[in-house]
């Protein structure tokens, strides 16, 4: 490209579908033969595909782009700034442990020194050396210690960081006294260790999350990024959804979501409300009538006056309810933190009564404090910080390989508690889209003109149509001038004839979906579309049952659409529901001492899943409720829902066995310090070999989901 | 004790060193996408990319 750099734009877009080493050279290769497009980088972690790009190119250009190459794409809207913030947060935790790491290596050099007999002069230095490393060390790789446990103790509340903070501070502190008075024993190195260990514990947490939050940006639709908005001459330009003002006209195309709340202004077609109220038929509107932000647009396209965009959309109470609902989500205690709670005052115990005990026996005040010092490093909680998050990165890992995005490791200890199981229909279910019904009787050149002619479109029952035909196996036609009729449907030529897939000539029984495949303007196959159940459905809910957790549907759907779906799944059902009215179920149900999990996809669905003690949503749900939901999964399987509570348990029981592994420790070390047994040696041992006896055990669920 | 004054500040330095090269990469954004760089050994260079 001969542009200069400086006139070019940087836009971030997520990319679902990134999934091996040849969508990576598709897209970096394929990306820049558009010339709009100065340079494309995929990054395959978080599934997303950085580009420069001239600032002429419009949002739908650039979809359009990747649309070509056959990815979908959605643009990140003003998504750098809130993404990286949480990023560099786990980058500072990683330079520290970088930090820590080097100094641990460069004091347990000098140290091995100082055990294998160095004294004198060269203990000194060696001494004064180690403190030129430690001290900047702990005032570096400390910091976020200090800080939480500062804020803790100014609340009047403790935590792990606190036992961890005075335990550094007094250690380092004893060191240096010992360095200067030319002291034996010197605990720098067993200070930085600890520094390192649990550093490490507190990096993995971060990434744990770091890596959710990249899959759950990757997922968002963006609901409503903008629209083409009609200009006064007729002419249409693309404006942004934060952009759009009331009594804007916006041309929303088959298959597109709306970007904001308005009435009908032109055109009439059938809208899928299935985010905003969990009903499953299409509704019909035309001029006239009333559209909200979020729902889809199905069949035909149509002009929408803007009535009120953004934040004061009819989403915004959902919104609101949310809100107030996540908030008892929040007063979730973690389990290290509730260890922590009777751990603290314990460690501190003993470490005061080692040097009052010592004190009474009279050893002099400097003998007793070395013995404290020794007692609150060989308890403080190394392999206890370490114990939660390995394991918990360890099954975050393993759920992720079979499609469970878990956002953070409270959710994963919060599924692991669950005893009830409230499923929303549609969607959650069911796969929440059309999935074609009669393609079975259908003869193989009509499957493979279908397939031709559906393969041209993005209308949503065209989009269908090609996923089914296509697992089905089916080649397509050669075909001839394909040609696209918005509103109307497909055509081209085949063999000299004229084929057409579109709407019905007939109109079919109200809210069925349905196309229609004409040879010559005959009819030769209508085919309906249905939301079918997932394929492991019912399944999943024996599995479900099998471990203990009752399920139930809680739909917004009307009952005579939810029956059939109870029916074959042998569950009982609540129909009808309001967002209220499902938040109302849970806490009954939290009343009564149950533990819900909500599972759902809706924007309806968004204040239970903020409110069920934990909560699970598919791929494809709303932005609303993949942003409230615990875990995320990907596919059509409802499996990984099962796999999912299973994982967490058996993580659970992990983080318990680690805990009586560093409570058994203790019990060992604890007389050792007392007696005053514990040289920096001793406790370099111990901390390290506790903290890999730990680790190694958390490595067992890797193949937890299997 | 002559050699320490040598070894010790070598040793320390080469640890410095590796700490610098970690912070470099870090900052380069060599991190970023692990996955990823797994996968790119498999990516053909087109031909001619003239770009």
């Amino acid at each position: 490209m001969t542009q200069a750099a400086s006139l070019l734009v940087e836009r971030d877009f997520a990319v679902p579908d990134i999934r091996c080493a040849g969508c990576i050279a598709k897209l970096e290769q394929g990306l820049v033969r558009d010339r709009r497009i100065a340079a494309a980088r995929v990054n395959f972690t978080e599934k997303r595909v950085h580009i420069s790009c001239t600032p002429d190119a419009e949002t739908p250009e650039l979809i359009g782009a990747f649309s070509l190459l056959g990815f979908e794409a959605h643009p990140i809207g003003d998504g750098p700034a809130e993404v990286d913030g949480g990023a560099s947060d786990s980058r500072a935790l990683l330079r520290a442990v970088a930090v820590a790491g080097f100094a641990m290596m460069n004091i347990m050099l000098l140290s091995v020194s100082v055990w294998s007999g160095a004294s004198g002069a060269t203990r000194d230095l060696f001494h004064w050396l180690s403190a030129a490393i430690a001290l900047p060390t702990v005032a570096y790789a400390g910091r976020s210690f200090f800080r939480s446990a500062w804020r803790a103790v100014r609340h009047g509340r403790t935590n792990m960081d606190v036992p961890i903070s005075i335990g550094v501070l007094i250690a380092t502190a004893l060191s240096l006294y010992e360095t200067a008075t030319h002291g034996p024993h010197a605990y720098f190195d067993g200070v930085v260790m600890l520094l390192f260990f649990l550093l490490c514990g507190r990096w993995l947490d971060s990434v744990m999350r770091d890596r959710a939050r990249g899959g759950v940006t990757a997922l968002l639709r963006n609901m409503g990024t903008g629209a083409m908005v009609a200009g006064a001459d007729e002419t249409s330009r693309w404006v942004d959804a934060t952009a759009l003002q009331p009594g804007m006209v916006m041309l929303v195309a088959a298959g597109e979501r709306l970007s904001a709340d308005g009435v009908v202004a032109g055109g009439a077609s059938r809208i899928d409300l299935s985010l905003l109220t969990g009903e499953s038929a299409p509704q019909e509107v035309s001029l006239g009538d009333p559209v909200h932000a979020g729902t889809l647009n199905v069949e035909a396209p149509i002009r929408v006056r803007v009535t009120a965009a953004g934040a004061d959309t009819a989403i915004a109470d959902i919104a609101r309810l949310m809100g107030e609902a996540a908030q008892g989500k929040s007063r979730y205690v973690r389990i290290a933190d509730r260890a922590a709670r009777y751990y603290a005052p314990a460690v501190h115990t003993l470490a005061l009564l080692a040097f009052a005990g010592w004190m009474i026996v009279g050893a002099g005040w400097h003998h007793s404090l070395l013995i404290a010092v020794a007692v609150l490093i060989i308890t403080c909680p190394c392999a206890l910080g370490l114990a939660v998050p390995a394991a918990q990165i360890v099954a975050a890992g393993a759920l992720m390989r079979v499609g469970v995005l878990v956002k953070d490791g409270a959710a994963l200890e919060r599924l692991a508690e669950v005893d009830r199981a409230m499923i929303d229909k549609t969607g959650t279910l069911t796969l929440g889209r059309p999935v074609a019904t009669n393609l079975d009787g259908a003869d193989a050149t009509v499957r493979a003109l279908l397939l031709a002619l559906a393969r041209a479109s993005r209308h949503p029952l065209s989009e269908a149509l090609t996923r089914d035909l296509t697992a089905a196996g089916v080649t397509p036609l050669a075909v001839e001038a394909i040609r696209e009729t918005p509103g109307f449907g497909v055509e081209a030529q085949w063999e000299g004839r004229m084929v057409t897939l579109g709407r019905p000539a007939q109109p079919t029984a109200h809210s069925t979906l349905a196309t229609q495949l004409a040879i010559n303007g005959a009819p030769a196959m209508t085919v309906r579309f249905a939301d079918a159940l997932r394929p492991d459905a019912a399944d999943t809910i024996a599995a479900l049952e099998q471990a203990g957790v009752a399920p139930g549907i809680l739909s917004g759907d009307r009952a005579a659409a939810v029956a059939p779906v109870a029916r074959v799944l042998g569950l009982t059902a609540q129909t009808g529901m309001s967002p209220q009215d499902k938040l109302a179920a849970i806490a009954r149900q939290a009343a009564a001492g149950h533990k819900v999990l909500m599972i759902g996809d809706g924007l309806n669905d968004g204040p239970a899943l903020a409110a069920g003690h934990a909560s699970i949503a598919p791929g494809s749900a709303s932005d609303a409720g993949k942003n409230a939901a615990d875990c995320i999964f990907l596919g059509d399987r409802l499996m990984p829902v099962a796999q999912a509570i299973r994982v967490a348990r058996r993580t659970q029981a992990i983080v318990r066995q680690n805990f009586a592994l560093a409570i058994g420790y203790n019990i060992v070390a604890v007389p050792l310090a007392f007696m005053g047994h514990v040289t920096p040696l001793v406790a370099a041992i111990a901390m390290s070999g506790s903290s890999l006896i730990v680790v190694g055990n958390a490595l067992r669920l890797k193949g937890a989901a299997r | 004790m002559n050699g320490l004054l040598v070894l010790i500040p070598v040793a320390l330095g080469l640890g410095l060193i590796g700490l610098a090269a970690f912070f470099w990469s870090l900052r380069g954004g060599q991190f970023d996408d692990l996955d990823g760089a797994a996968l790119r050994i498999f990516v053909e260079d087109e031909e001619e990319d003239a770009r």
